[in-house]
This record gives C-alpha cells, structure tokens and sequence, in this order.
C-alpha cells in the first residue's frame, strides 16, 4: 500500500512540531524525548520506531495529553486540524480523545474494564460522545464488531474481557478505538503481546480499517519486521533523539543515520541465516520419549466427570551433543511446559532421560545430582534474580548449593563466570541485579546456569525480553559458550527469525503435540505440515517489498480444546517420514 | 553492611534519630529505675493529696503530679515502663514468631496442612480477642508474663494471615523456581531466599504490634486480669484515673503521650530499617 502523489497535496491531519518533553527539575532535569516533529495524512501510517527508552510512547501520550503530572514540554506544538492541542483544557481535550483520535495500547486485558460487558464498555464510549444512542448505538456497535472480524458478535457483546483470547480482546480494543470513526488512530506496540499469526490478523485489520476510513494510524513500535509491514514513513528514535526521519523506501534501502543501520543489522530475519555446517553424528545427551503432562482441572460441580488439561501430549524428541535444537511454537503450545518438565519442575507420564539416566520419580541427592548436567536460563531475567541478593551470591549459589570448593574458590570461580559471560568488571560481584540491564541481568542468569558444568541447558524464551540490538548480543554469547563447552541447547522460542539464527534442529509444537521436526533448513525452509506453514507465514520481514497479504489468516484456526474427560488416552500422534530425520506428524 | 553503619545511616534522618532517642531513653529508664526514680512508685504520700482528697498537679515536689492516692506520677511512669516495654516487647516478639512460623509453613506447604493451619488461624479469629484474653488470663494466675503470653495468643492470627498470602506471592515469584532447578533444599529457599523478602511485612508488623500490645495489656489490667495493682503499667496508670480526665488532666495527659511517642518511634524506626535493608530502594545507590 503506498501513498498516492495525489495524497502529498491532501491537507496534513495531525502534525507535530518540535516537542520535547522533560522530567525533573534544576540539575536532576531529563530530556526524555527532543525536537520530534512528524506529520499524519488522512489514511496514511507513520511508524514511530525505537528499542525501549527512546521516548516513544510518551510521545503518542503527549498527543493525547495524556502525560503523567511530572512531565513538562519545555517547547513544540501538537497541532490536530489547525488547533493546538497543547492549549486545549482537560475538557477539551476529552472530547477530542476517543472521537477524533483513538488510541490502542499493548495491553489488551489491562486497557478493558474487567468488570464490564464488552457491549457495555462500547456503548459509554458512543454515550460519552453523543454519538448514537438505543438501538442505532447497538447497531453500530455490531457493526464495528463484525467490521474487525469477532465471530458470535450477539454472544460477545454479553461477555467480560477475561472470557475472550487475547487476540479476540485487541480486536475489541481495536473496534473500540474505531467505534467514534477517529480520523487518527495512535497504536502504542498493538501487538508486542500476541502471537506472530494473531499479530498478522490484527496488522491486516488495522490495514483495512485504514483503508474503509481513511484513518492517519500513527504506529509505535520496537520491530521492525511491523515497521516493514505497515509504515509509510518512519522515525527512528533512540533515547529521546530522533535519529532519522525517513519515508519507507528510503530507510531501508540506505539508511541514513549510523542507529538505523546498527538497528537494522541487529535485527534478525527470516531467511538470512547462514548456511548450516555439516554436523558429525553425536551421542544423544537427553532422551525424550512420549513425554505426557497433565494438571487436574477443578471442578465447578460436584457432579461433573473430572477433567484434565492436557498441556503435553504425546512429545518424543531426542538432543545430542553440542547441539541446539528449538521447540516453537504459540502461547499455550505446551513448549514451556515441556522444558519445565525437563526441569523436573512439574510431574510427568512417560520417560526423559539426561545422559542415559531416567529422572521420573527422582527425589532428593538422585535430583540434586542431575541437576548439576541440565540447567535452565528464564524468559524474565529480573524475575530469575533475587533481588536482595548480590550478584557474587546469585551466581556462587549452585556452587554453594552443591558444595563446591571453598569460599575463596568460589569467589574465584565466579569472577571466572562472570568474565565468561562478558562481565568482567571487579565491581560486578558486589551489585545487586536492579543496577544492571536487562541484557546484563540475562548474561549473569547464563553465568549462573554455567556454574555447575552442565552439559544440557534449557533456555526458555531467553530473549524475548530483551531489546533486538542486546538480543543479537545474548545470541552471539550462547553460541561462543556453545562452542567453548561442547553444550546442547534446548531453546524455546516463538520468535522464527531467532530460532532460525540458532537452532541446528527444529521441533514445531501446536496443541501440546510436536507436529513437525527436523533440521533447521528442512522446517524452516521446506515446511510440511500446515500449521507450520501458517506460522511461518505471519512472520514479518523487516525489509522492503516484504509486505505479505495477511488476509488467509484472518480465518481463526483453533488449538484442539486441551481440556479432557480424567484418564482419557489419546492415541499416540502417528509421523511420516518425508526426508532423512524430517518428521511430520500425520493429520487425522 | 556492617551494624554500625547502619546505625549510622539510620541516624541521619532527623526523625528517625529522634526516635531513636525516645526509644533509648525509655528503655534507660526502665533498666534503671531504682536509682532514677525520685520515689517509691507505691509510697503513698502524706502531702501528695489535698486536703479534699484530689491528686496534686505537677509541681516542684512531684514533677509530673500525684495520682489518687497520692503517689508519684514520674516514678510511677518510670517503673511503668518496665511492664510496659516488657509486655510490647515480649508479647508482640512471640506473637510475630508464631504467627510467622504458622504463616510461612501454610504459605509453602499448602496442601492439608497448610489448610489445617489456616482454619486454626480462622478459628482464632472468629473469637472476640479480649474474651479469649480474659478467659486465659482467668484460668492462669496473672503475672507479668502470663499477660505477655496471653496478648502473644491472641496477637498472632493476623500476622499469621498477612504472612500466609505474602508467603504465597512470593514462592511463586520466579526466583524461588530458579532455586529448586538449581538443587536448593527447602530449607535453604526459606530462610535465604524467603525470609529476606517477609523482613519488611515482620518489621512493620514488630513496630505497629508494639502500640496495640501497650494499649491491650491496659485494657486487661482496667479488667484485673492484667498487670496487677500495685505494679505501675502506663495502660492501667491511664484506666485507674480516666473518669477524673477533667479534674486531673496529667493521669492521663502523661502516661498517654509516653504510649503515643513510644509507639511512634518504634514505627519510624521499622519504616527506616525497612527501606535501608531493601537494595532496590533508594538511598543504597
């Protein structure tokens, strides 16, 4: 979708003149966002890109006037059809949000009111703005709904935000935000919470909404892959700086300020990864075999047969040595549950075995002792650490846990750790983890998970928190460590660009089953089954002319309901051998 | 961080440094009573009422006045703040103990015994705390430690509650995770990982319990199961003399700010160590 010549001469919606926004006062003053300035035409969209701290979304809530108390605007002017927004009063400034700019934030679940209906929620918005009312309100409510795809409208619009799925809930954000037909939308990271094929769905919804309204979208946003699908014109901005302002075509073709160009190498794609090296066969270091794990599910009656989700089914796969193999798959996959398996985190059926040693039903020192060959790196590496503890304590406890050495070795062992994973500095040892990065806080979590020589690790999801420049940092690490140590990685992952950078093999899971496995190139570049394909389909690419018509994923295609009768037996998923070591699994 | 440095720190905000005073002093003055104290707390003066039988307000005899029956206000406050600092200390120290041991074994263990002890802590609850407090008080003989030991019984259940739930946000906090895939025993995930994060919860609960447990031992020793007469405890100093307030405004005026100042400090000292000893806050960059 590109913008007409004739759109260039349409008159400019909503412009943004020199704003800066501060915090703080005399010394302790913070410039958070200098000198942006953009401009919006009707159904064109603008991409405000940056990784987090560059003052992005405090920009979009500047417009909507919108910013915290503190917050001062030391210069610039907002101006929506020739009015400063900056000078309207509070009330004002009401009856120009929602109705003439709408606003989708990350969120969905914390922007909805958990306490009122959906149809409810929709209906104050068109109230408060005098829109409609009665029966034509409803109507136009249903419309809006069908408009961005929600199935069972007449059944939504009774239900609460916590029945829905988080993609169905930012379709309701989405048709909220439309319902007043702003002529902006402003979407602050619309879907940085959602699964690549509901991002897709929601991307093509903004696009069509766009088009049927002629909407300005102004789009926030870390990734480029989303700036590639949607913007028209970009602004790059890193920490408050606006490094570049560019149209499209321009930024991604010759990029012109130093940031972009280091943004867009970090950045990894989907089908750049370098050829894989031929690998020798290697010994399987762990052992998967129809790996099951059920949670009991409470009952609401008395009388109701017992159920059980059934969050693991049927998983058989194998890891050998010095390799990295990736489980992706969507929320709700069962690929976390399968790593905290491994862990010995949750009780399972079936057989995994570390180094040739079965683990199910191991208790105490047997535990202890395999624990010392497989370890685990987390999602959230702020959440792994304890923060009242120093970094010589968190990364010297397994070492402590498990009697090794003496105080000053270590001490000395940590250092050691610690220089590994690229923090060499003295003073490291002493701070706590709310002083360092997120970046940093991951590399002590892989310092940590190094320190008792396991042969095996399971990351989970290791850099999904983290900025892409730091992200590309953190890989590069695994993959020395890898090399150094002869490790097997077991990387879970729902980002495909990632997995293809890292993996040597590949496993897909979909509704606790794995639904295809093989090498990385086999998977990920000739797909067999299905869902595989659908997935890799709605990754965006963030490069020119990658656009893709997302429109065959609108159709929802659903998980098998993991919810079964108590005891139930599945038959075991039956796979077909399309290439040497290339599984799929046989659809019934 | 060494004790000293910390005591440092805490010195450096003015009221917590007042506070601290407060504290010092009181407890100075209840260790050393007997060579403070200008007169026998229980002496009955000649001159200490006047010829219509009413206490003597504060003058340069009786610095702080005489109560109703002619005693010495001050050296009643000084001896009171034995009972007084033994009881707050004491009885609120034990309370916080069991209530922590009950809240962190249920929190953890869940499952039937966390249950059991949780509806043991209902249990407790549903009873009027001074009843309970009064029927204990009436099966054992009273004396200063009986009473802590009973205010101890009855204290307890709602730090136990308070405990429990942030017991149960935090094991299932990440971190706690990490530990167990590591190979930490349970012991080892309770008192190094746990027990650290329930500190600030423990401190407020150890400096708040302090005023209520002063003001509850006044109340049981106005019933006579408390503190018995003729010991001085700033709580039954207040009851004996409350329906006089307005004839004799400093029975009560005294003992009343003492209990208040007291309480105060303790809390803005438990506020203070309590944002001292967490690293995440401000002030330890």
């Amino acid at each position: 979708m590109t913008v007409p010549a004739s759109a260039n001469v349409r008159q400019t919606l909503l412009s943004v003149e020199n704003l800066s926004i501060e915090f703080g006062q005399g010394p302790s003053r913070k410039r958070v966002v200098d000198d942006l300035s953009f401009h919006i035409q009707p159904g064109e969209t603008l991409c405000i890109a940056g990784e987090s701290g560059s003052g992005k979304s405090l920009s979009a809530l500047a417009i909507m006037g919108l910013l915290p108390k503190m917050a001062r605007l030391p210069s610039g002017a907002i101006l929506y059809d020739n009015q400063d927004l900056l000078s309207q009063s509070e009330r004002e400034m009401q009856a120009i949000r929602g109705q003439r700019i709408g606003m989708i934030f990350q969120e969905p679940m914390t922007s909805l009111n958990p306490i009122m209906r959906i149809g409810d929620q929709m209906m104050e918005t068109l109230k408060r703005h005098r829109i409609a009312t009665g029966e034509a309100a409803w109507q136009r409510i249903r419309a809006m709904l069908d408009a961005v795809k929600i199935p069972k409208v007449s059944e939504r619009l009774r239900q609460y935000p916590h029945e829905l799925s988080g993609g169905l809930r930012q379709r309701v954000m989405i048709a909220m935000a439309m319902l007043c037909s702003p002529r902006i939308l402003i979407a602050d990271e619309p879907t940085t919470a959602l699964d690549v094929t509901i991002q897709a769905q929601i991307l093509e919804l903004i696009r069509e909404l766009q088009q049927e309204y002629d909407t300005g979208v102004l789009m926030i946003t870390h990734d480029m892959g989303v700036v590639a699908e949607m913007a028209d014109d970009v602004v790059v901005m890193n920490r408050g700086l606006v490094e570049e302002t560019a149209p499209i075509r321009t930024l991604f073709s010759s990029p012109a300020a130093d940031y972009t160009r280091k943004l867009l190498a970090a950045v990894p794609r989907l089908g750049t990864a370098p050829p894989l090296e031929e690998r020798p066969e290697k010994p399987a270091v762990l052992e998967v075999e129809a790996l099951n794990v059920r949670y009991p599910m409470r009952k609401k009656s008395l009388f109701e047969p017992a159920t059980e989700v059934h969050a693991v089914n049927d998983v058989n796969f194998e890891l050998y040595e010095g390799e990295t193999l990736g489980l992706v798959g969507e929320s709700g996959c069962g690929k976390s549950t399968t790593g905290r398996a491994l862990m010995s985190m949750l009780n399972f059926e079936g057989s995994i075995k570390v180094r040739g040693r079965d683990i199910r039903g191991l208790k105490g020192s047997a535990l202890k002792a395999v624990r010392q060959d497989i370890q685990m790196v987390f999602q959230d590496p702020f959440a792994a650490l304890n923060p009242r503890k120093t970094i010589a304590e968190l990364v010297g406890e397994p070492l402590l846990i498990h009697g090794r050495g003496s105080a000053e070795e270590r001490t000395a062992q940590v250092a050691e750790l610690l220089g590994k994973v690229g923090l060499p500095e003295a003073d490291v040892m002493t701070r706590y983890p709310h002083q360092f990065s997120g970046g940093q806080r991951q590399r002590i979590c892989i310092a940590r998970s190094l320190a008792l020589n396991p042969q095996i690790i399971v990351a989970d999801e290791p850099v999904s928190a983290l900025d892409v420049s730091v992200q590309s940092q953190v890989l590069d690490l695994m993959e020395d460590l890898q090399r150094q140590y002869n490790l097997s990685y077991l990387f879970i992952s729902h980002d495909m660009a990632v997995v293809e950078r890292l993996c040597h093999r590949v496993a897909v899971m979909f509704g606790g089953r794995i639904v295809e496995i093989g090498t990385r190139d086999q998977v990920l570049h000739n797909p067999q089954h299905p869902y595989t394909k659908r997935l890799l389909s709605a990754v965006p690419i963030p490069a020119l002319d990658s656009k893709r018509d997302f429109r065959s994923l609108l159709a929802d295609s659903q998980a098998p309901d993991p919810i079964r009768p108590k005891g139930q037996a599945i038959a075991p998923s039956q796979y077909d051998e399309v290439a040497r070591g290339h599984w799929v699994a046989i659809e019934a | 961080m060494s004790g000293f440095d910390l005591i440092k720190r805490l010195f450096r905000h003015k009221s917590v440094a007042f506070s601290l005073i407060v504290i010092l002093v009181v407890v100075a003055a209840a260790l050393m009573a007997s060579w403070i104290a200008p007169y026998d707390p229980n002496k009955q003066f000649y001159d200490g009422l006047t010829m219509e039988g009413a206490p003597l307000p504060p003058n340069s005899r009786f610095l702080l006045g005489t109560d109703l029956l002619g005693r010495d206000l001050l050296s009643r406050l000084i001896y009171g703040a034995q009972t007084s600092l033994i009881i707050g200390i004491a009885a609120n120290g034990i309370a916080i103990l069991i209530g922590t041991l009950v809240g962190v074994t249920a929190g953890f263990v869940r499952g039937w015994v966390g249950n059991l002890l949780m509806r043991l802590t209902d249990l407790m609850m549903a009873f009027p705390a001074l009843l309970l407090a009064i029927a204990l008080a009436a099966i054992l003989e009273p004396s200063l430690w009986i009473v802590a030991l009973v205010i101890a019984m009855v204290n307890w259940v709602q730090v136990a509650r308070v405990i429990y739930s942030e017991t149960i946000a935090i094991a299932s906090r990440e971190f706690i995770a990490v530990e167990r895939t590591l190979g930490a025993s349970t012991l080892r995930i309770l008192f190094s990982h746990l027990l650290p994060h329930l500190l600030p919860t423990i401190m407020v609960w150890a400096t708040l319990g302090i005023s209520t447990t002063v003001l509850l031992e006044a109340t049981l020793s106005f019933l006579g199961v408390g503190v018995q007469p003729p010991t001085p405890s700033w709580g039954n100093i207040i009851f004996e003399s409350q329906t006089y307030f307005t004839s004799a405004f400093w029975l009560v005026l005294f003992p009343g700010v003492l209990i208040v100042l007291l309480s105060l400090s303790f809390n803005l000292v438990g506020d203070a160590l309590r944002d001292e000893l967490d690293p995440s806050l401000k002030g330890r960059d």
